[in-house]
């Protein structure tokens, strides 16, 4: 039976229901009411940020939809037909945009390991994945297959690796990276706990040192010096230079990332689990790590974000990522001057990969949580 | 089952064990009390090596604990211990704190660790909340899970640290219920705490200690109505006065 609020208080002790909320603190009126509404002021600021919000969108709408260009010949063409954005560059340069110079009959390769991609990544990122122990093999065999399958050889033609650029050339870059840099950066980060001092001596000083460098400056290393430290007659592909640079900055941001997650542990963890008689490593697998790496999250999302954006660093060292493929695209004096639309493609790229990872952390930490609220 | 022999322990310059001696009976119940910072705490801690003593010999089961890893796994395996503040593993359920030790110490299997879990569930009154996670237990429940935890191992003896000083007063009865029913199965325990109710129900001996040392010993009816020295008078006049 609903009570009315309103009813005669007079319950005996002991008796007093659970009453509903008064209703103009609940629903839709009460939110405006509570948020937008709630004095004078903050109804006068409401609307004069709907009013430039209208400003911005209706102006931004026409010149990136109504008013755009489609497709045209050339920057003149464009300008001729209407006066918003010109995306006839995106759609002339798109293919070099996402394989850079990958040959065209070999481009089904990308594709395939993209496709791939999205079954190994399945199980890792969901844990209820249909017939996600078997997959998890398929995650671990991955890296292997997607190499094969876009550098070739066993059956398949060579692309030499200066041929890959643009979206391609990011996410290889990112996902090698990401993929490569967790394990390391978890290892550095227990390392640097470790009680044996000469493995913490050199995990600090790695970590120390990676932190202290630009990237750049070790993109330079990885793209000139390299070849004087390394044995004559030695020479390793630059982009797999590349990937091992990118790979050890990302995992000394990784292994601080984690080491704060380590700290946040309090002590009774590591007593009640060592009073059980857990090991060392029973110990960091299965009470200490899981905690650490869940308090952690947005840390290492911050990381890996970073690194992701960072790929395009490698512009600088001659590679051609969607920055370089951009410039190319505005060195063409048919699509002079269209530096924004181009610039903002590429950025929407990124945006939408990086705003996904954003959510799926925030995803992922809300699912983990959920149930062990103090 | 645990000898104790010319105990000392310092924290940094601090002396904060002097010269204990205690010997432990298999089936015997001991309570330790004392004031705050009298070292009862950092004792039996020394029995499970959470801390490290650097004088005095400690022996348990036969094991003498020394620096060997091994040596201390294997006592840490046969002593259970319960803490004031539980310590259970947060992102574990109930179910997986209990079968995480015997299934990675004791190499049993998932469906024996599973079944022993339930039974010492069972027996400290919460077999419902197995698959709960210790957060969503009241602080009573959370202390009654740790106790089947460390019960879980099968263990020779059992070290509790104050394990009501953290509660709510009206869920020390279900916590103290569950080891007045432990100490009558037979189960060797040291016990650290300020219930003299328990302590007089319960014990073969309690320990008085103070700045270090232990001040005496006696059974329970002796010691509460004959206590020997002025500080543990003083102490119980303290305890018991209201």
């Amino acid at each position: 039976m609903t009570v009315s609020p309103d009813a005669p208080h007079d319950y005996p002790p002991g008796q007093h229901p659970s009453l509903p909320p008064p209703p103009t603190s609940t629903g839709i009126v009460g939110w405006l009411r509570g948020n937008l509404f709630s004095s004078l002021f903050s109804t006068a600021l409401t609307i004069v940020t709907v009013w430039l919000l209208w400003l911005l969108i209706s102006n931004l709408a026409d010149w990136m939809l109504f008013d755009a260009v489609v497709s045209a010949d050339s920057q003149a063409a464009c300008r001729a037909l209407d006066s918003g954005a010109c995306w006839a560059v995106i759609a002339a340069r798109l293919d070099q945009f996402v394989y850079g110079f990958y040959p065209e009959p070999e481009r089904w390769r990308p594709n395939l390991v993209f496709v791939l991609l999205i079954i190994a990544l399945a199980p890792i990122l969901y844990d209820r994945t249909p017939a996600r122990k078997q997959l998890l093999w398929f995650s671990a065999a991955y890296p292997f297959i997607a190499g094969w399958l876009i550098y070739g050889g066993i059956g398949l033609t060579v692309v030499p690796t200066g041929m890959y650029g643009g979206f391609l050339l990011t996410m290889i870059i990112g996902i090698t990276g990401i993929a490569a840099s967790l394990p390391l950066g978890i290892a550095l980060a227990l390392g640097r706990q470790s009680d044996m001092i000469a493995f913490r001596i050199l995990c600090t000083v790695f970590i120390e040192f990676a932190r202290g460098v630009p990237l750049i400056t070790l993109l330079f290393v990885a793209s000139t010096m390299l070849n004087y430290f390394l044995p004559p007659g030695t020479s390793f592909d630059l982009l797999v230079r590349v990937l091992i640079m990118v790979s050890l900055f990302a995992a000394a941001y990784l292994a601080e990332a984690v080491r704060g997650g380590l700290q946040a542990i309090p002590r009774g963890q590591y007593e009640a689990a060592s009073a059980l008689g857990l090991s060392w490593w029973a110990t960091t697998r299965k009470v200490t790590l899981p905690q650490a790496l869940k308090i952690s999250i947005p840390g290492i999302v911050n990381v890996f974000v970073g690194l992701y954006k960072d790929s395009t660093l490698v512009v600088i060292i001659g590679m051609l990522d969607p920055l370089g493929i951009a410039r190319a695209a505005l060195a063409d004096a048919k699509w002079n001057g269209l530096s924004t639309e181009t610039y903002l493609f590429v950025a929407l790229f990124f945006f939408v990969s990086c705003f996904a990872m954003s959510r799926y952390s925030m995803w992922l930490e809300r699912r983990l949580a959920r149930g062990e609220a103090q | 089952m645990i000898e104790i022999r010319g105990l000392h322990k310092w924290f940094g310059a601090l002396h904060v064990l002097k010269d204990i001696d205690l010997s432990v009976a298999t089936g015997e119940r001991i309570v330790v009390c004392g004031p705050s910072g009298s070292g009862k705490s950092t004792l039996i801690r020394c029995i499970n090596r959470l801390e490290q003593h650097q004088r005095g010999t400690i022996t348990v089961d036969g094991t003498e604990l020394s620096g060997d890893v091994k040596d201390i796994e294997k006592i840490r395996s046969e002593v259970g211990m319960v803490f004031q503040h539980f310590n259970l593993f947060p992102h574990l359920t109930v179910l997986q704190n209990c079968t995480l030790a015997p299934v990675w110490v004791r190499k049993m299997t998932a469906g024996n660790a599973e079944a022993t879990a339930r039974h010492y569930l069972e027996r400290v009154r919460i077999p419902e909340q197995a698959d709960k996670y210790p957060g969503q237990l009241s602080g009573g429940q959370q202390q009654r899970v740790a106790i089947a935890r460390a019960l879980c191992m099968e263990p020779k003896a059992m070290l509790f640290d104050e394990p009501t000083s953290a509660l709510d007063p009206e869920m020390i009865a279900e916590v103290l219920d569950v080891m007045i029913e432990l100490a009558e199965s037979g189960m060797t325990m040291i016990v650290v705490t300020h219930e003299m109710g328990f302590a007089r129900r319960v014990a073969d001996r309690v320990v008085f200690m103070d700045n270090g040392e232990i001040i005496e010993q006696a059974p329970p009816d002796e010691f509460f109505a004959n206590p020997r020295h002025e500080r543990t008078r003083e102490f119980l006049s303290q305890i018991l006065s209201h």
